[in-house]
C-alpha cells in the first residue's frame, strides 16, 4: 500500500448529467481544499440524484459535502445513490450530526449590543472594585486579629517574605536611585546655570526625591518584582488545588498566604525607601560636584539647612500605603487564577499594571491632600 | 481480514537509563479492530504507544505503521504519516488557551487550507459525533468536566480522519455511566469512520465491551495476545489474577463461582 500516496491530490470531479450529479475521484477533508463548493452547489440545485459510485474515498468532510449538496437538490433536496454500506453508514452518521439550522450566527455589532457590552464591562469593572474592597477588608480584619492573639502571626514566613521583598531589592533599588539622583543633578544643573543659580540643584535634587521619587520609583519596583511574584505563587497554589486543601484543614489561606506578604511589604517598604532616598542624594551629590563644583561639604550644609524635614516625612509617610496596595493587589489577583495557565499568565501581568496604577493614583491624592493640609 | 498490519512492531527495545521497560517486543494490529492493550503499572502500556507514534526513540527494533517505519522516514513522509493517525491522551491534552471547536480545527488549520466556515462546520461535526452538547464548542477546557475533556480529546483526535487513533486509558476516573457511554462512543465511531483502535486501558469493562482482541504487557513484552476468552486460558501469575479476579468477574468476564 505503500506505492499509492496517502494523501491525495486528485481533485474531485463534478459532473450533471441530466438531473444526475455524478460525483467522481477522492471526496476528503484534502480535496475541499481545492473544491469549487459554489459551482457545485449551482449544479446541485438541478439534480435529483447525486451518484457517488465513481468516487473511490469518502471521509466524513466528504459526506459533509455530499449532506450539505443534497440538501440543495430538487423537490427539497437530492438523493444519495451508489454508496457502499460503509460510506452510507458515514453519510448517515454525519447526517445525523449536522450544525442545527441558524447555528453560530448571533447578531454581533449594531448599537443594543455594544451598549450591553459596555454596561456589562462597566457591571464586572465595579463588581471586582467591590470584591477587592472586601478583600482588604478581609485582609485587615485578619490582621487586627492578629494583633489581638499575637500567637496566630506566621512569623517565620513574615520574615522569609522580608528578605524576599526586601533584603534581596536592596541592590536593584539602590543603584536605581542612585542614577535617578545623576539625572537629576545633571539636567537640573544645565537649566539652573543659565540663571546662574547651580546652588539650588540641591534643593531640587532634595525635595523631588525625597517627596516623590524615591519612594515611587521603589514602589513601581517593588510592584513589578514582588506583586507579580506574589500572584505567580498563590495562583499556582490556587491551580493545584492547595488553597481548597488548606481550607478543608481548617487552615485559613489569608492568615498563612496574604497577611504575611502583606505585612513584609508594610515593613521593607519604607526601609527601602529610606535606601533610595540615601542612594538619590548620593548619586546626585557626586554629580553636582563632578558637575557643578559644589563640593560634598556645601552640599550637606545646603541640604541641612534648606530642606525641610516634612518632605523626607510625606515621602515615608506614603511608603505603608503604597505597601499595601500592592500587597493586597497581588495576593488578590493571585486568588482569582482558575483552573488554567493562561489565567495564571493574564493575572500576573494584570496585578502588576494595575497595582503600578493605582500607586501612582493614591501618589496623586497624597499630592492633594498634603497640598490642602500644607506640608 | 488478510491484509497486512496496519501496525507492525518488531524487536522493540526501550530503556530509560539503566531501567529496561520493554526487551524484544512483537505486536500486530491489525486493520480496524479494536487492541485494549493491558498490562500492570510501569509495564510501559503509555511508552509503548509513545515509541509507535513517534513521540519517545526506542532503544531498538522496529516499529512500522501503514508500511512505513516510524522511526527511519524522512520529515516530510512522517508528516504525512501522522495525519493518518490520531491521538487522545489521557486527560484530553486540550490546549487550555483555545475553545473546544478552536481545538479541534487546529489540526485542520494547520494541516490543510480551507476555508474557515468549513472548518467551523466540520469541526462542529465532530464535536456532535462525540456525543458533546451544542453549547461546549465555545467553552475552555477548563470549564470542561473531565468526561467532557475526554471527549473533546478524541474529537480532536479524529479531527482528520485519521485510519487509526490511539487512545490512552479513555475511561480512567470517568464515572461507571460516563466510562460506558465512552465505550460505546469508541464502538460506534469505529464503524461508521472505519478506524484502527489502539486502546491503552485499565478497565475490564472498557475490555469486555469494545474490544476484538486483547494484548497484555507483562515482563517486558507481549505475554499473549488473543480475544479475552483465550486470555483466561493463559497461565501466568499476572494475567491469571488480572482476568480471574473479583473485578473481572463483576465485569462479567468469567461465569461466577459455583456457590
Amino acid at each position: 500500500m505503500s506505492d499509492t500516496p496517502p494523501v491525495s491530490d486528485r481533485p474531485c470531479d463534478v459532473i450533471l448529467d441530466g438531473n444526475r450529479l455524478r460525483l467522481a475521484g477522492h471526496l476528503t477533508i484534502d480535496a475541499l481544499q481545492t473544491f469549487d463548493r459554489a459551482a457545485a452547489a449551482e449544479l446541485a440545485r438541478r439534480a435529483v440524484v447525486i451518484d457517488i459510485t465513481e468516487t473511490d474515498a469518502v471521509d466524513t468532510a466528504g459526506a459533509w459535502l455530499l449532506v450539505a449538496l443534497a440538501a440543495q437538490g430538487q423537490g427539497g433536496g437530492a438523493d444519495i445513490h451508489g454508496a457502499s454500506s460503509h460510506q452510507a453508514q458515514l453519510i448517515d452518521t454525519v447526517r445525523a450530526n449536522m450544525p442545527p439550522p441558524e447555528a453560530g450566527s448571533e447578531a454581533t455589532g449594531g448599537m443594543t449590543d455594544r451598549l450591553a457590552r459596555l454596561g456589562g464591562r462597566i457591571h464586572g469593572g465595579a463588581g471586582a472594585a467591590v470584591e477587592l474592597v472586601s478583600f482588604l477588608g478581609q485582609v485587615v480584619a485578619t490582621i487586627g486579629g492578629i494583633i489581638l492573639h499575637p500567637r496566630r502571626l506566621r512569623l517565620t514566613s513574615v520574615v522569609h517574605h522580608c528578605q524576599e521583598v526586601g533584603w534581596n531589592a536592596v541592590p536593584i533599588v539602590t543603584l536605581m536611585s542612585f542614577l535617578i539622583g545623576v539625572v537629576l543633578a545633571f539636567q537640573g544643573a544645565a537649566q539652573l546655570s543659565q540663571f546662574g543659580a547651580e546652588v539650588f540643584v540641591v534643593d531640587l535634587i532634595a525635595i523631588s526625591i525625597l517627596r516623590e521619587l524615591g519612594i515611587l520609583l521603589t514602589a513601581i519596583i517593588v510592584a513589578g518584582r514582588s506583586g507579580s511574584a506574589f500572584t505567580a505563587a498563590i495562583g499556582s497554589m490556587k491551580m493545584r488545588e492547595e488553597i481548597d486543601a488548606m481550607r478543608t484543614l481548617g487552615l485559613d489561606p489569608v492568615t498563612i498566604l496574604v497577611v504575611p506578604r502583606v505585612l513584609a511589604l508594610i515593613v521593607m517598604l519604607p526601609a527601602l525607601g529610606l535606601i533610595a532616598d540615601v542612594a538619590g542624594l548620593l548619586g546626585g551629590a557626586v554629580m553636582a560636584w563632578v558637575d557643578l563644583g559644589v563640593s560634598p561639604a556645601a552640599f550637606q550644609a545646603r541640604l541641612v539647612g534648606n530642606t525641610d524635614l516634612w518632605h523626607f516625612g510625606v515621602g515615608m509617610i506614603k511608603a505603608p500605603f503604597f505597601a499595601l496596595i500592592i500587597g493586597i493587589i497581588g495576593c488578590y489577583e493571585g486568588m482569582k487564577v482558575g483552573g488554567n495557565a493562561e489565567s495564571l499568565g493574564r493575572l500576573t501581568s494584570t496585578s502588576v499594571v494595575l497595582s503600578i496604577f493605582m500607586v501612582i493614583v493614591m501618589d496623586a491624592m497624597f499630592s492633594i491632600f498634603f497640598a490642602v493640609v500644607g506640608v | 481480514m488478510a491484509d497486512a498490519p496496519v501496525i507492525r512492531v518488531r524487536g522493540l527495545v526501550t530503556r530509560f537509563g539503566r531501567h529496561v521497560v520493554h526487551d524484544g517486543l512483537d505486536l500486530d494490529v491489525r486493520r480496524g479492530e479494536v487492541l485494549g492493550v493491558v498490562g500492570g503499572s510501569g509495564t510501559g502500556k503509555s511508552v509503548l504507544l509513545r515509541a509507535i507514534v513517534g513521540l519517545l526513540r526506542p532503544a531498538e527494533g522496529q516499529i512500522e505503521v501503514l508500511g512505513q517505519s516510524v522511526r527511519d522516514t524522512p520529515p516530510d513522509a512522517y508528516r504525512r504519516l501522522r495525519r493518518r493517525w490520531g491521538v487522545m491522551f489521557q486527560d484530553g491534552a486540550l490546549f487550555s488557551s483555545l475553545t473546544v471547536r478552536q481545538n479541534v480545527e487546529a489540526p485542520m488549520r494547520e494541516q490543510l487550507d480551507l476555508p474557515p466556515d468549513v472548518m467551523r462546520t466540520l469541526a462542529g461535526i465532530k464535536v456532535r459525533m462525540v456525543g458533546l452538547p451544542e453549547d461546549a464548542q465555545g467553552k475552555y477546557p477548563s470549564e470542561l468536566s473531565g468526561g467532557m475533556r475526554k471527549r473533546a480529546g478524541f474529537a480532536r483526535a479524529i479531527a482528520l480522519d485519521p485510519e487509526i487513533v490511539f487512545l490512552d486509558e479513555p475511561t480512567a476516573g470517568l464515572d461507571p455511566i460516563g466510562a460506558a457511554a465512552f465505550d460505546r462512543l469508541i464502538r460506534q465511531l469505529r464503524d461508521a469512520l472505519g478506524l484502527t483502535v489502539f486502546l491503552v486501558t485499565h478497565d475490564l469493562d472498557s475490555l469486555h465491551a469494545v474490544c476484538d482482541r486483547v494484548a497484555v504487557l507483562a515482563d517486558r513484552r507481549v505475554l499473549a495476545i488473543g480475544s479475552i476468552a483465550d486470555m483466561l486460558d493463559v497461565d501466568h501469575p499476572w494475567v491469571r489474577e488480572y482476568f480471574h479476579g473479583p473485578r473481572a468477574r463483576a465485569a462479567k468476564i468469567m461465569p461466577p463461582e459455583p456457590a
